[in-house]
């Protein structure tokens, strides 16, 4: 169950990492961003690291590409232009990758035995003992933030917006 | 949840009350039609302002305790600084109210932005978690940075803005990495904790962390070394604003670092107490001297209020409960007076700022004959003269000085009040002499009610304080004893009756 459930999303992570660069408009680039995060939150919550795929989701699911959305659409871009790179990038880039890529490879396989196993869940603090903390030890310094945050509006929106609307 | 969590309402029920009064504003100010003027906003801040003052009373009746898990802490001392910042706020609004340009963009969010900074201020007295405190110091700054920048239109505005969020953030990083140093020797953030868990700690990594929380305060009450942005910000920030944030974040960051002093790190004594002296000696002689050579008056007072700051720390160099209950004092005077004192400029000088170097008050006493008694009032009271609240807070700064072992340092003080009488009475001089022959004759400023009310507080607060000023001693003493071992504090219980008159009388 667990193979199969890795296997289809670390396939869709592949396939949106591949679709994002092939992509021409920033806003599918974007779009295919969101598909990446999303299937690595998975792939977190297989390994047993709940705050961490909830922490994902929220915030770079959720808001780091809801501000990346935000900005393309503000700027209002349009289709990239396709420049093809420099030629050196082309001739020594891809030769470099895979080297580095061998390289890891090599010397993770190589020292696999000593390293030993560990269950990532293990080393993780567990939900609830977060929520403890969040939710009961500061629950006050954490309801202070939402007023902190009001206060930032208020003052982007007093100091930004344009004079003469009243 | 349960009918334990009631008193831990109570025990944040100021904050409360200025969190909800800050958002009513808001809604109002988005439901009023966009002709309406927006005075009523400001008077619904007055009235949230004052119930807070009420309620953080009400906080008197409970025994000194905390609440939310060890966050907050309600005692004597915190509700002194309550009732202080509910003071300075409640003045500033009333001042806002007529000395803001009429065509002022913004009031709504103005008045809200002071409501709800002075919710961080509030906190910053009773929090005793550093957790709480860096969001409550963010809370106060931010809100502070926003309203320094409100001349939009004027260069100087938002230069002040800008230069005072960037410095002040850069503060708060050192505070920040504090708190996180703080955790990493002691393993806690509580602030009553620490004590205990220091001498288990690693004795450098103790001192970084105390020294990063101290730049990060000494920043926000501008002491010498970390004073740089001030004249600037005083100067392009509105006269009211500046009536603000001159004293009431200083007052809330003061009670911050006494209990940062007494009760996190009293053990470090040998190692705080010569560094706060050099930091005193430093400010009011940095101060001083670049005072006397301003000729703007908002930047004469800006240097003024670090001098003042340096006689302020002169009190820790005595002993526990004195110097607790001195530099309480100090506090409560110094608002007082500054707050007049700008009070009385921003009318003066009109929502324009037209007059703003000292040759442009010349002959002001005899345009406005009230305000230019209460600015040579004020201005004697800044010097220390007696029967003015200045005279007390240098006179029990001094004295708890000189109690404590540090003669020399109250020898510095006196000869610094000396060489700061030179330039306020420069000042004063101008105002009283008679116009110069020839020059326009300009209109008397106009007194509203609101300014009236908060000239008169202020006014009433500085006189008080200056003619009989044990009642506020007793209850700033009272505050101290917050600070006393358990033991101690059990058998010496703080009498509540008499500090909750005083201040009542106070404020009213």
């Amino acid at each position: 169950m667990h193979l199969i459930l890795f296997i289809i999303f670390a396939g869709f992570c592949l396939a949106g990492a591949i679709n994002l660069l092939l992509q021409t408009h920033p806003i599918n680039s974007a779009l295919s961003l969101i598909v990446v995060m999303s299937s690595l939150a998975v792939l977190y919550l297989l390994l047993g690291a709940e705050f961490l795929a909830i922490a994902q989701i929220i915030v770079y699911a959720g808001a780091v590409m809801v501000l990346f959305t935000f900005v393309v659409m503000l700027l209002n871009v349009g289709e990239e232009e396709k420049t093809h790179g420099s030629k050196a990038a082309k001739i020594i880039g891809f030769p470099a990758i895979v080297a580095a890529f061998s390289v890891l490879t090599t010397v993770i396989l190589a020292i696999q035995n000593k390293l030993g196993g560990v269950k990532l869940s293990d080393g993780v603090t567990p939900m609830t003992e977060l929520s403890t903390v969040l939710f009961r030890d500061m629950l006050l310094p954490f309801e202070l933030t939402s007023v902190l945050i009001l206060v930032a509006i208020l003052g982007a929106v007093a100091l930004a917006r344009k004079e003469g609307h009243r | 949840m349960n009918p334990q969590n009631m008193p831990d309402l109570i025990r944040i029920l100021p904050e409360v009350v200025l969190t909800i009064t800050g958002v009513l504003i808001m809604l109002f100010d988005a439901a009023l039609p966009a002709t309406n003027n927006r005075r009523s906003l400001g008077w619904l801040g007055a009235v949230g302002v004052t119930a807070a003052l009420w309620s953080s009373l009400i906080q008197l009746n409970l025994p000194p305790g905390t609440a939310f898990y060890r966050t907050v802490q309600t005692d004597p001392f915190s509700v002194f600084f309550h009732v202080l910042i509910c003071g300075i706020v409640l003045a500033s609004i009333l001042l806002s109210l007529d000395a803001l340009p009429a065509n002022q963009h913004h009031r709504g969010e103005y008045f809200a932005l002071m409501v709800l900074g002075a919710v961080g201020m509030c906190l910053m007295t009773s929090a005793v978690e550093l957790l709480v405190v860096f969001i409550a110091l963010e809370i106060s700054s931010i809100s502070t940075y926003i309203l320094a920048g409100f001349r939009k239109h004027t260069g100087t505005g938002p230069e002040a803005a800008i230069k005072y969020f960037l410095l002040g953030s850069f503060a708060t990083g050192f505070l920040l990495y504090g708190v996180a140093l703080t955790f990493g020797a002691t393993g806690t953030t509580q602030i009553n904790d620490i004590a205990a868990h220091i001498p288990a700690a690693s004795s450098q990594l103790v001192l970084a962390a105390f020294a990063l929380l101290m730049v990060g305060v000494l920043f926000k009450v501008s002491a010498a070394p970390f004073h740089v942005w001030t004249p600037d910000v005083y100067q392009g920030a509105p006269s009211p604003v500046v009536a603000l944030m001159s004293t009431a974040p200083k007052a809330a960051a003061f009670a911050l670092l006494i209990r940062l002093l007494y009760s996190s790190f009293p053990v470090l004594q040998p190692v705080w107490q010569p560094m706060l002296w050099i930091v005193a000696v430093l400010s009011m002689t940095v101060g001083n001297l670049a005072a006397l050579r301003q000729k703007n008056v908002k930047r004469m007072l800006a240097y003024s209020s670090i001098a003042h700051a340096g006689y302020l720390l002169a009190a820790f160099a005595g002993l526990g409960i004195n110097a607790i209950a001195s530099a309480s004092f100090y506090v409560a005077a110094y608002a007082a007076m500054n707050v007049g004192i700008f009070a009385v400029l921003s009318i003066a000088a009109g929502p324009d700022e037209k007059l703003s170097v000292i040759e442009d008050f010349r002959g002001f006493l005899f345009r406005a004959p009230l305000l230019g008694t209460l600015l040579i009032f004020f201005l004697a009271s800044l010097i220390g003269i007696p029967f003015t609240a200045g005279f007390f807070g240098k006179f029990y700064s001094f004295a708890t000085a000189i109690h404590g072992g540090a003669v020399w340092l109250g020898i510095i003080g006196l000869l610094n009040s000396g060489v700061a009488a030179a330039y306020y009475l420069g000042f004063a001089v101008k105002v009283a002499q008679p116009p110069a022959a020839g020059s326009a004759k300009l209109p008397a400023p106009e007194l509203g009610v609101a300014v009236g009310l908060s000239l008169a507080l202020a006014t009433t607060a500085t006189l008080v304080l200056g003619i009989a000023p044990t009642r506020f001693l007793s209850a700033a003493q009272s505050g101290a004893t917050s600070f006393l071992p358990p033991v101690i504090s059990d058998s010496v219980k703080p009498s509540t009756d008499v500090p909750d008159l005083s201040k009542v009388r106070w404020v009213r």
